[in-house]
């Protein structure tokens, strides 16, 4: 799992509601057994106009194709962000695109997950703290700084904004943790349960 | 701590997460048991071979199984090769990464095949009481028998298959009781859709949801399935229904299910899972079903659902204006007389047989309207065949529907087929899907979730219209 401990930069808005993983990443974008090249695929019906298949030509009124907001590492959205499918994709072209967090009063929560096994952080805030944050973004100049470690949004005023993580997931992003390996260390525990549900619930196991 | 246990009334959702903890961890989450995993030939390719290069091991072949459904065409007489672009190495590399790890497979050509979350009840690989997991969302259907069931991404379809367990934390709680009973033409389709339009796409978020209360009791299980599918456009962890009589009815005799005396044994243990009266739970709602009509979605969440003889909202807010743009819609609108394009009958929401049976009602003996593209996708081969053994494969394409082989299909691009044909665009679609999200079937394409009864009527009428005079006509 990639680290996330403290991420410093612009904050790029993207204030709708309901952005949904169909948005994030179309279909027909996930071509590809791979796991590279997502970036480019980032909310594609919204970053490219309608063109002849074959090559993508940018929409210049499109938020992240303007130039401060191509290198934001932060993004900031409304409510319900990531919600529909399962899609790991959608948090593949987030983080390759190059954001580490994403702060919006609410995810889907599939996506939320999806985000904390690729180095992306999900920040809840308040609506009202988004949409002042969302606000402010609209300049290219907001710079936040996220911090793990504190659980805090950092604004330039020197407020600072908290918000919850699962330990769990913070543990791991703090140290860079891979999940299945800290588990297959309570391999014993995994085998005891077994071993009693096969007598318990023989029909699970049958 | 049995007896202490048994003082507190506990809920269905409490009661399986119960037996499925292996440990409680110090942050109050729980590395969690989880009894089946199903994987599907988008997923599937990646987790296999994500675990293969990480060095790990499926750790229970027997309790993991895969079928093929996102990436397969479902064009008559189909292979590997598929309108998907890059479709036929997802296929392969998921059929060997299967062969090599010792999961049992239902591919192309076997009668098993079908929409995971169709065949993992219809198979008897979901039971009662049992956790399952598989990288789609809306494996919350699989709810509707009485399963724990949720959707994962990759990382974690990876974690399932390699240790049988995902960490999760214990998840709130929320009842929905359907008061009253349906009205005769309005399904649990309308069910979901009005309790979404009514308390909005996030109304559920976070929560596990016991559907229950006389409708809810009254649905078959493919009812109660469908019911449980939409529980994640509610913004819900997942959704389940209680298991009964009709439940242990259905599924008794399916391939994976329990026999003999084993059968009986589980009968029992399942029962005890009910909720107790009295117990506890974080939020509650209620909806009078009495008062529920087709429904039909006029923007671009579930969450903008209306009954159908409402009109299209009036503006109002940046989400409500995004979406009548979307959708091209004016407010003030009526939804009935909205001409479409296209109609679809399919996916893990209503494609079941009883699904099927309802529109092939509507549909005798009439014909789909002049320039309309109107297809029905079963949702798995044994549908197929038990609906071509009905004859509803005959009435629909008498009407002049396409009868399809099963699979995802238009519901969202599956095989790579989507409404923006080329040649013959359809732009506006009335669907018996999920999702009404934009560009889901397709660029630009504008869909109207309904019931398969709606849909069908729809697709006769050339315009969005309530299917009940048809129900009542034929």
């Amino acid at each position: 799992m990639e680290q996330f401990v403290c991420v410093r930069g612009i904050a790029a808005p993207l204030m709708r509601a309901n952005i949904d993983t169909d948005l994030i990443i179309p279909s027909r974008e996930m071509t590809s057994l791979s796991k590279v090249d997502y970036g480019e695929k980032l909310l594609a019906p919204w970053r490219y106009l309608p063109s002849e298949a074959g090559h993508r030509v940018e929409n210049p009124e499109f938020v992240l194709n303007q130039a401060p907001f191509r290198k934001a590492p932060i993004l900031v959205a409304g409510a319900n962000f990531g919600s529909g499918s399962s899609r790991e994709a959608a948090a593949w072209a987030v983080r390759q695109f190059g954001f580490r967090c994403v702060i919006a009063p609410s995810f889907g929560a599939i996506f939320r997950n999806n985000c904390f096994h690729n180095g992306v952080l999900p920040v809840t805030l308040a609506e009202e703290d988004v949409r002042e944050i969302g606000e402010a973004a609209q300049t290219g100049t907001l710079l936040l700084t996220i911090d793990l470690r504190t659980c805090t949004v950092k604004l330039p005023s020197g407020h600072q904004l908290s918000f919850d993580v699962p330990a769990e997931e913070r543990r791991m992003l703090l140290e860079g943790l891979d999940a299945i390996g800290l588990t297959k260390k309570k391999d014993g525990e995994i085998r005891a349960f077994q071993n009693t549900d096969r007598e318990s619930r023989p029909w699970i196991w049958n | 701590m049995m007896n202490a246990m048994a003082k507190r009334p506990l809920n269905i959702i409490e009661k399986i997460w119960g037996q499925h903890v292996i440990s409680e961890m110090d942050d109050g989450q729980s590395l969690l048991h989880i009894d089946r995993v199903v994987l599907h030939d988008r997923a599937g390719p990646r987790v296999l071979m994500m675990l293969e290069e990480e060095g790990h091991r499926v750790a229970n072949p027997s309790l993991v199984y895969g079928t093929m459904d996102h990436i397969i065409d479902t064009a008559p007489g189909r292979g590997d090769s598929t309108l998907f672009k890059g479709g036929k190495a997802f296929i392969q590399a998921f059929r060997s990464a299967a062969h090599r790890g010792g999961i049992r497979l239902f591919d192309i050509g076997d009668p098993r095949q079908g929409i995971s979350h169709v065949i993992a009840p219809e198979q008897g690989i979901a039971l009662p009481g049992s956790t399952l997991v598989c990288c789609d969302s809306h494996t919350c259907t699989v709810g509707g028998i009485g399963a724990l069931a949720w959707g994962i991404g990759t990382s974690e379809g990876e974690h399932a298959v390699a240790t049988q367990t995902l960490v999760r934390a214990r998840p709130r709680t929320m009842r929905v009781e359907f008061a009253g009973h349906l009205q005769p033409g309005v399904f649990a389709k309308d069910m979901a859709l009005a309790l979404i339009g009514r308390f909005g796409a996030t109304g559920g978020a976070g929560h596990v949801i016991e559907f229950c209360g006389p409708a809810v009791r009254a649905l078959d299980i493919a009812g109660r399935l469908t019911l449980c599918n939409m529980a994640v456009e509610f913004g819900a962890w997942t959704g389940i229904v209680g298991a009964d009589d009709v439940t242990f009815e259905w599924l008794k005799g399916r391939p994976s299910a329990p026999s003999g005396p084993m059968w009986d044994q589980a009968v029992a243990q399942w029962r005890t899972l009910a909720s107790d009266p009295g117990s506890h739970w974080d939020a509650e709602l209620t909806l009078d079903c009495s008062e529920i009509t087709p429904y039909v979605t006029w923007g671009t969440n579930p969450g903008q659902a209306m009954p159908i003889d409402s009109a299209v909202p009036l503006g109002g807010g940046s989400d409500t204006e995004g979406a009548l743009t979307y959708m091209d819609l004016r407010g003030g609108q009526p939804l009935q007389g909205i001409p479409v394009d296209a109609a679809f009958i399919g996916s893990c929401t209503n494609s079941r047989l009883p699904d099927l049976r309802v529109a092939a009602q509507v549909v005798k003996g009439r014909k789909v309207a002049p320039g309309v593209t109107a297809l029905v996708v079963p949702g798995s081969t044994e549908v197929k065949r038990a609906a071509e053994a009905e004859g509803l494969d005959q009435i629909f394409l008498d009407a002049g529907f396409e009868w399809r082989e099963s699979g995802c299909s238009l519901c969202f691009y599956a095989g790579g087929d989507s409404f923006d044909r080329p040649g013959k665009p359809a732009r506006r679609v009335i669907t018996s899907t999920n999702r009404n999200f934009e560009g889901r079937q397709g660029p630009g394409v504008r869909s109207h979730l309904a019931s398969p009864a709606t849909v069908a009527a729809s697709a006769l009428a050339g315009k969005i219209v309530d299917p009940r005079p048809y129900l009542e006509n034929n």
